[in-house]
């Protein structure tokens, strides 16, 4: 029976197919899958701020853009996938609250968005297809089998990107 | 000046907020009562401090579907407030307000969303006039904001916020009683500047923190 890793809130976990790997409730916080098609290695890490670089208490690795991806790939090449070939898909980033006032912290959905895009980037990793933004949560489960990424969302039907 | 990291929280702190869940749970609850014209019941706060990846367990799976009601609070300190309920128990409370009877999985409406918003303002209110009273200091609620959508997603807003300063996020949880039970967290958040103000006005020594 295949298994279905859990991943939760600032954290990040890989698994190999036929296993898949999933997180809840994904709201601002950015869902970064990434896979090695051919050893079929895959990863998913769940980031909540965009910059470790900005604030000094940063400690937590998977909390960051910048940091929880770069370890997602350490983590998978450790297994024995390759850099090279590795492909990424994005979910999340959504604005929760129609708040007016454009304050810093309110935006932090796009910023995650546009952190992991420019994190993935650094590492040559291609951006496959994303599915981020609005203002609704999403829970997302990744088959490193296929690529497959769903998406499910409250009173939406399920995507697969 | 080191950062001030909500991870070394005090057990003073904690009593704090333990005795802040206490008084506005009273009032949110008198409030209630009003609103809804019922007689409501509440049980004793709990406090919880809970790692980012433990958030969504604690309220039965970060895909449960929840309302939260979020303001912005300005003044003596600036920040951010939350509640959060069930959507089982925000259609009853949607449905008490109104004056009608939907079933639990019907979506909610423009006026139902509303009626929540209202909830909320009036819950959050008693909170932060609590808090107010307790620290002296001066704290005005925006108007409210509602989404209603799986717990995880409404808890990444303030879960980032701490996520600022700390890898925990802190909320208080309470129950009330009508003729069925609700429970509802709580979850207030000062920015840092703010935490400083509020402990220093209780008297709490501060310079742990520093």
């Amino acid at each position: 029976m295949p298994e279905i890793i859990k991943v939760g809130m600032a954290d990040l976990n890989t698994c190999k197919a036929p296993d898949g790997i999933t997180t809840l409730g994904l709201g601002s916080c950015c869902g970064i899958a990434i896979r090695d098609p051919v050893t079929k290695i895959g990863g998913l890490a769940h980031i909540m701020l965009p910059d470790s670089t900005e604030i000094r208490n940063n400690n937590n690795i998977p909390k960051f853009a910048d940091t929880g991806i770069r370890e997602l790939v350490k983590r998978m090449e450790a297994l024995g996938a390759s850099k090279s070939r590795m492909v990424a898909k994005l979910a999340g980033g959504a604005t929760m609250f129609a708040f007016q006032s454009a304050s810093n912290s309110m935006h932090v959905g796009e910023r995650n968005v546009a952190a992991s895009l420019k994190a993935l980037k650094e590492l040559n990793i291609r951006v496959l297809s994303q599915d981020t933004g609005l203002n609704f949560g999403r829970t997302v489960i990744f088959y490193p089998e296929t690529g497959d990424y769903v998406i499910r969302a409250v009173g939406k039907p399920e995507k697969i990107i | 000046m080191a950062d001030l990291s909500l991870d070394a929280l005090s057990e003073q702190y904690y009593d704090v907020l333990k005795e802040l869940g206490n008084i506005g749970a009273g009032n949110a609850t008198t409030a209630l009562a009003q609103m809804l014209g019922a007689k409501v019941d509440m049980s004793v706060p709990s406090v919880k401090l809970l790692e980012f990846k433990d958030v969504g367990d604690c309220m039965g799976g970060a895909d449960q579907i929840m309302a939260g009601i979020y303001l912005r609070m300005e003044g003596d300190v600036d920040g951010s407030i939350m509640f959060l309920t069930g959507q089982k128990e925000a259609r009853y409370l949607a449905n008490k307000l109104i004056m009608q009877d939907k079933s639990d999985d019907e979506p909610f409406d423009e006026m139902e969303l509303s009626a929540l918003k209202e909830i909320g303002n009036i819950i959050t209110g008693s909170y932060l006039n609590s808090l107010a009273t307790m620290t002296n200091l001066k704290m005005i609620p925006s108007v409210p904001y509602v989404a209603v959508d799986m717990a995880g997603a409404i808890l990444s807003v303030p879960a980032i916020e701490f996520g600022l300063m700390g890898d925990k996020l802190l909320l208080i949880e309470n129950r009330f009683s009508d003729d069925v039970q609700i429970s509802g967290y709580f979850i207030l958040l000062p920015d840092i500047d703010g935490y400083k103000k509020i402990l220093g006005s209780l008297g709490i020594d501060i310079s742990m923190f520093e």
